[in-house]
């Protein structure tokens, strides 16, 4: 412990705030960096399909590329309002 | 065997050109036959940097359009006769550059037993960064510890591991390396600046080297010499270091902890 130590402010750092930053950005965009470039308009397609049977929400649906060694798999989910049930 | 080097970051301003000069001449120093091609069409500056600008005749798109031979566009390097300089053009369009051309080019550069060829990519993630990364064998992944520099060396390593040759052949990956330049550990210490660990949590990169802020990159880019001709610099030093480690040599890590001045220690903080 040095004299200027009982100087220091003790809210988070600049650094941190980065680094916290950074580690939430970077995992979220490396979750889209393989995904083909037609799921936007897939996503698109399918929610306008959905709309004439069901009165869903803009983002009530979610399309997913997932990849490991042995596979792909295609994940759409599709929330459905409360009502329509 | 020829390596080739991509000196790649994404982002501009962190050091590429810098780093390109400085590590082909530690290699060439080295004895080894090095070539260094600036990728930059339309603002080619590693002429400048290398200190050979007013030597240039002809350049890499010359070479591809079959306008002069390969040996007629490389320039000796006045300070170390292994090395030679593949300038860009600065008055042709940035898609000038074609896979082929540039494909040829390595091999010619193989053929004529060179063994490394550093690749100064420009910033972005266009035809230039694409073509200068395309054929790597080694990626130097050069950051400066800030939000922007290491989010866009992310972008790029995706870029690497999915758009490059060796992705496309379905080859052993290009080996990726940090460089992380610009870096003040005083300004680490008291928290203003993320620490080389930070940027290697975030990027998952074998640290190649640290680069310190330092005044004596721009001295020697206003002379025109390569940083690590200066070698009682310390960012001379660290280049120096970063190429010993390139080539097998075990060097531990300097420029990550403070030097202590007189005040550092009267007070002794830690």
């Amino acid at each position: 412990m040095s004299l200027l130590d009982y100087f220091k402010i003790t809210k988070a750092s600049s650094a941190s705030v980065a680094k916290e930053r950074l580690q939430i950005l970077v995992a979220h965009e490396r979750s889209f960096k393989n995904q083909p470039s037609y799921l936007p308009q897939l996503q698109k397609e399918l929610l306008d399909v959905i709309k004439k049977y069901v009165n869903v929400e803009q983002n009530a649906i979610t399309v997913r590329l997932e990849q490991d060694e042995h596979q792909e798999t295609l994940e759409v989910n599709i929330v459905l309002p409360e009502k329509s049930r | 065997m020829t390596r080739i080097i991509v000196v790649t970051s994404g982002k501009g301003g962190v050091g590429k050109t810098t780093t390109s000069a400085a590590i082909a001449m530690g290699v060439a120093q080295k004895g080894h036959k090095t070539a260094v091609i600036d990728f930059d069409v339309g603002l080619r500056n590693l002429d400048l940097i290398m200190g050979c600008e007013r030597r240039v005749v002809y350049d890499i798109v010359n070479v591809i359009y079959g306008e002069a031979t390969l040996n007629q566009a490389l320039i000796r390097d006045k300070h170390c006769e292994q090395l030679y300089i593949l300038p860009a053009s600065q008055t042709r369009d940035k898609d000038a550059l074609s896979q082929e051309g540039v494909g040829q080019i390595l091999e010619e550069l193989a053929a004529k037993d060179f063994e490394y060829v550093v690749c100064d990519s420009p910033a972005g993630i266009e035809k230039g960064a694409h073509l200068a990364m395309y054929f790597a064998d080694d990626a130097f992944v050069v950051t400066n510890p800030e939000v922007a520099s290491v989010r866009d060396s992310d972008r790029m390593l995706g870029i690497l591991s999915s758009k490059s040759r060796r992705a496309e052949q379905g080859l052993e990956p290009i080996k990726e390396y940090l460089l992380l330049t610009r870096y003040s550990p005083e300004r680490v210490r008291i928290g203003e600046m993320l620490s080389v660990a930070d940027v290697q949590d975030i990027l998952s990169l074998h640290l190649l080297g640290v680069i310190p802020e330092s005044k004596s990159v721009l001295t020697a880019s206003n002379s025109g010499m390569p940083v690590i001709l200066d070698e009682k610099s310390d960012a001379g030093q660290a280049y120096a270091d970063i190429v010993a480690r390139y080539l097998g040599e075990d060097k531990p890590h300097r420029f990550i902890e403070e030097k202590k001045g007189l005040f550092g220690k009267f007070f002794g903080s830690k």
